[in-house]
């Protein structure tokens, strides 16, 4: 009798496999060190194990490939997308040390958690089956619902936890049930799946195929889908859990969630509408477009009169997720590249500036109101110009590499001649100004406030905070090694 | 040819120095602004280096540049370089921030911080004059706000707060818009995709096109000019600025905006500016009447000199609009000399300020008699200001008004007109303040200029009169540029006549 043993090819997942053994050490050591090695060995083990999935990464840089039976895709924009993830795990777990000492918390599960969430992003990053994407959407969700409810004795943790929770599920529902109706139409939840006369199959195959009639279910089915990853992306109207649950998260899990969840979301964006489903381009496309204008308007305006940082940096997240559908509507070369240059830069900048809010938030993070801030510049000025830039780049001021995600989504849209869709985004993008000049206005110009206790920022945090600012004056001015790097994380399709 | 970089040494030089500035520990503050005043100082120096290498009578347009890759994927480059009308804001830059830097000296609180901002803002000018990449243009356009909301929001007076905030959020409307019209043209471009300014000068356009673009254009430059009804932010801007914010306001950000629309609005869309040129010129006209009616009602010097502004770059911009050289060259010369005059006026509102802690002409009279140097010296001013023969201003007023006269006849009537009114205003505002008896005693015993003050302002005084006798060094440099600018406004439209026809004109 024959054997033959499958065909089993890793390199698509191989980063994700470290990540997972790394996270099932790290539950297994910390049942065996004291607690003061927990705070060295721990953040120590994930570090390398999101080193090592970095370097996996770069490794199979440039691959391209279909593996474990077509579930996983191996292409440019999944490595693209899985080293930014990696790398703003990487960020949240050095910021977290320092932060969980602070507040006292018990800290094994944590980074484990991080380590999981992490892991799911990924596989939603090369997900080639609609199933698998579920799957990967189901795991970072769950692991992201016990983060943001980290502080257990904070009532907002845990109603932020709850409110995540809930609409979450529901967006899982909505997600399902366009797989569902994607089965219906095309007989498969594949998006690539290889042979067929065409040479590819699955979603891509049906749409590249069928006459224009037999689409009509699958154009319902994509409207499901862009649903249910509207709700992880923050887009209006699917963004209302996104105040409470940043706001109520403790500030190194909010950065993540703003960079990494934005980023695994539109990940799955990305390839569905740009790849997959690029045939259907006219049909998704006026939705796509209201959700965008929509949501810049929404995120900017009501950002506008937030008193407290972090839900203003909640409803500023909502806003960029508007700015990044524009680089979407565009689907063009430079919307996807653009859009990837923007996830990976907005990453890094919100990573940094959460990370000073964590400092600046004190024990228990009861300090995050703007009037808590009054003057900082004269306290710590470095720490006010590190937020300042940050704050910048949100706004998309020059030489931050907020400006120049802007820029290249915005170019991508005019490109494709949607030049009114990009005056809508910068006048919504003055709106939002406005907000990121009132922090200014409080830092700067106010006179201290007297009662404010010192700050005592840890090595990590500062560490990560003076690497995210360099990161956003870096590929502010020098932009170019990145954006070659996002135009080359070309799909598998 | 020397191979040094002038004009990019010239441009980082306060940038680097900004970062030593940042070394030096923030409690000396001495030492803080004289190695501020070092480095602008040193930077007018390299600046008079690119005057004496500048050739007028060079075939190409721009000269003494680089011209660098900068991001490939985006076809953008360093590309800098300058012509007749850069050179001259360039040269006012440098001049009048050494000068800023004395008015500044009153300056102890947070003085790091202020020195820092001051001459990262000096390298945001300087780029926006010289660079020739719009990417890089906008790059240096939207930089140099920052810097400046500080000035005004850190050390300005009362509503410093609410003057900064206005002062950024209008100009980034502007900004915004014209970034738009920006990557616009970059697709439109003939070839493949470049930001490159002088490649994109051929770039054909149906007039529709044009005009929505050079309306994005116009949006960013008219805020900063600035045209009524655009003009709100400036009066606040520069009241509640410190005297050295004013005077780099009104001396060199107001020509900003004049800069961008000889520069990029009219080359590139010459078709849309002669389209829209009689309402440009009506807001023109419309900001010089304005401007001066309102200046006379004012009891706040400062807002009095800020209202001056708006009359006197209307002038500019109706120059500008005309399409004669005479206009061309006169508004150029023009932006000089208000950039030296309401400059050398803000010093003395601001000397005036330090001793007085009072703007209010009420709270002065007959301050002749305490200080007779000060008086003369703002008799000097003003009447340059207001157009004296034999002074700068009227050199410039002069050839616009010969300029407007040759196309727009009837429009020099009202223009004059504004002349007089600036005579009005700066004349009853002397003498309130100046002649009579003196009405409150504390001026009585007001210290007159010291020599700090007398160094800042008689360099200017210096070229107030020189420009006023012998403005041809000025002049000769600033024609051919200006020639060819008007050539493009006044050649029949880039495009073929069908063209323009099927593009809905008419």
């Amino acid at each position: 009798m024959n054997f033959t043993p499958p065909n089993v090819e890793l390199g698509g997942i191989a980063p994700e496999i470290a990540l997972s053994i790394t996270a099932l050490l790290i539950l297994v050591v910390h049942a065996f060190v004291g607690d003061r090695a927990k705070n060295v060995y721990l953040p120590l083990m994930a570090t390398v194990g999101l080193g090592a999935s970095i370097a996996l990464c770069v490794v199979v840089w440039g691959q391209t490939d279909l593996q474990l039976a077509g579930m996983v895709a191996l292409d440019g924009f999944a490595t693209f997308i899985k080293i930014a993830l990696a790398t703003f795990g990487l960020l949240t777990v050095w910021l977290a040390r320092d932060y969980l000492t602070r507040e006292g918390v018990e800290e094994s599960e944590f980074y484990a958690l991080v380590l999981f969430a992490v892991t799911g992003m990924m596989l939603m990053a090369g997900a080639a089956d609609l199933m698998m994407m579920f799957l990967a959407l189901e795991t970072f969700s769950l692991a992201l619902y016990v983060l943001v409810g980290y502080r257990r004795r904070s009532l907002a943790g845990q109603e932020a936890s709850m409110k995540y929770f809930l609409l979450g599920s529901f967006s899982s529902a909505f997600f399902l049930l366009g797989v569902a109706l994607t089965y219906g139409a095309t007989g498969t939840t594949n998006l690539y799946e290889r042979g067929g006369a065409a040479g590819v199959e699955g979603v891509f195959g049906f749409l590249a195929s069928a006459p224009s009639q037999e689409t009509g279910m699958m154009v319902i089915a994509a409207g499901f889908l862009i649903v249910g990853l509207g709700f992880k992306v923050a887009a209006v109207p699917f963004h209302m859990w996104t105040p409470d649950a940043y706001q109520g998260a403790p500030s190194p899990v909010t950065g993540f969630m703003a960079a990494s969840s934005k980023v695994a979301a539109f990940a799955a964006v990305l390839r569905l509408l740009e790849s997959a489903l690029i045939q259907l381009r006219w049909d998704w496309r006026p939705l796509v477009i209201g959700v965008a204008v929509v949501t810049m308007l929404v995120g900017s305006v009501v950002a506008v009169v937030q008193e407290d940082l972090k839900r203003m940096l909640a409803y500023s997240s909502i806003a960029h997720a508007g700015f990044i559908f524009t680089g979407v509507i565009a689907a063009n070369d430079r919307g996807v590249s653009g859009s990837l240059f923007y996830l990976a830069t907005y990453g890094l900048t919100v990573v940094g500036a959460f990370a000073i809010l964590a400092v600046l938030a004190g024990r228990e993070e009861r300090r995050t109101r703007l009037v808590d801030h009054k003057g900082l510049f004269y306290e710590n000025p470095l720490l006010a110009a590190a937020l300042t830039l940050f704050l910048l780049s949100l706004a998309g001021v020059p030489i931050t590499s907020g400006f120049v995600g802007k820029f290249v989504v915005f170019g991508a849209a005019i490109e494709a001649g949607y030049e009114w869709v990009v005056v809508i985004g910068v006048l919504t993008s003055a709106i939002a100004t406005f907000f990121y000049l009132r922090v200014m206005v409080v830092m700067y110009m106010q006179e201290p406030d007297e009662a404010r206790p010192p700050l005592r920022p840890g090595p990590l945090a500062l560490g990560v905070i003076g690497l995210t600012a360099l990161a956003t004056l870096v590929f502010g001015l020098f932009w170019s090694p990145l954006i070659q790097l996002a135009e080359k994380a070309t799909f598998y399709f | 040819m020397n191979d040094l970089p002038l004009l990019d040494l010239v441009i980082f030089t306060p940038l680097v120095g900004a970062i030593l500035v940042g070394f030096i520990p923030k409690d000396r503050v001495e030492v803080l602004r004289l190695a501020t005043l070092a480095v602008t100082l040193v930077t007018f120096v390299l600046s008079v280096g690119v005057l004496l290498q500048f050739d007028a009578g060079a075939e190409q347009q721009f000269q003494l540049g680089s011209s660098l890759q900068w991001i490939p994927e985006w076809g953008i480059g360093y590309i800098t370089g300058i012509d007749g009308v850069s050179l001259w804001m360039v040269m006012l830059t440098t001049f009048l921030m050494p000068l800023g830097v004395l008015a500044s000296w009153s300056i102890t609180k947070r003085a790091k911080a202020y020195f820092i901002f001051f001459l990262a803002l000096e390298t945001g000018l300087l780029g926006v004059f010289a660079a020739l990449d719009m990417f890089l243009f906008y790059l240096f356009w939207e930089a140099s706000l920052v810097p400046m909301y500080f000035l005004i929001g850190m050390w300005g007076y009362g509503r410093r707060i609410y003057a900064a905030m206005k002062f950024f959020l209008f100009t980034l409307v502007g900004s915004l818009l014209m970034l738009v019209s920006i990557v616009y043209l970059y697709f439109a471009a003939s070839g493949a995709p470049t930001f490159d300014y002088q490649e994109l000068l051929g770039t054909q356009l149906s007039l529709d096109v044009q005009r929505l673009l050079f309306l994005g254009f116009f949006a960013s430059f008219a805020v900063k000019v600035p045209l009524v009804p655009l003009h709100t932010w400036l009066p606040d801007a520069h009241t509640e600025a410190p005297t050295a914010g004013s005077v780099l306001l009104a001396g060199v950000l107001l020509k900003l905006g004049a800069y961008g629309l000889i520069r990029f609005a009219i080359p590139l869309f010459p078709d849309a500016a002669r389209d829209l040129a009689p309402i440009i010129i009506g807001l023109s006209i419309v900001g010089i009447i304005y401007g001066a009616l309102v200046a006379t009602m004012q009891k706040d010097l400062k807002r009095l000199i800020a209202y001056s502004s708006v009359a006197h770059l209307g002038f500019v911009t109706l120059g500008i609009f005309v399409g004669s050289i005479q206009g061309m060259s006169g508004g150029i010369l023009q932006m000089v000399n208000h950039g030296l005059t309401s400059g050398a006026l803000f010093m003395l509102v601001g000397a005036l300020y330090d001793r007085r802690h009072t703007r209010l002409i009420a709270d002065f009279g007959g301050l002749a008699t305490a200080v007779p140097i000060l008086s003369g010296v703002f008799l000097v001013v003003a009447l340059g200001s207001l157009g004296l023969p034999g002074l700068n201003g009227f050199v410039g007023e002069f050839l616009i008004l010969l300029g407007t006269f040759f196309t727009y006849r009837w429009w020099v009537v009202p223009a004059a007109f504004g002349v007089v009114l600036a005579a009005i205003y700066l004349l009853w505002a002397y003498q309130r303040v100046f002649h009579g008896d003196v009405t409150h005693e504390e001026n009585r015993l007001l210290p007159d200029l010291n020599v700090r003050e007398l160094a800042m302002l008689a360099p200017i005084l210096a070229l107030i009169v020189f420009i006023g006798l012998y403005p041809k060094p000025f002049l000769e440099r600033i024609e051919p540029s200006a020639q060819r600018i008007v050539d493009t406004f006044n050649r029949t439209s880039v495009a073929p006549e069908g063209a323009s026809v099927a593009g809905g004109r008419r």
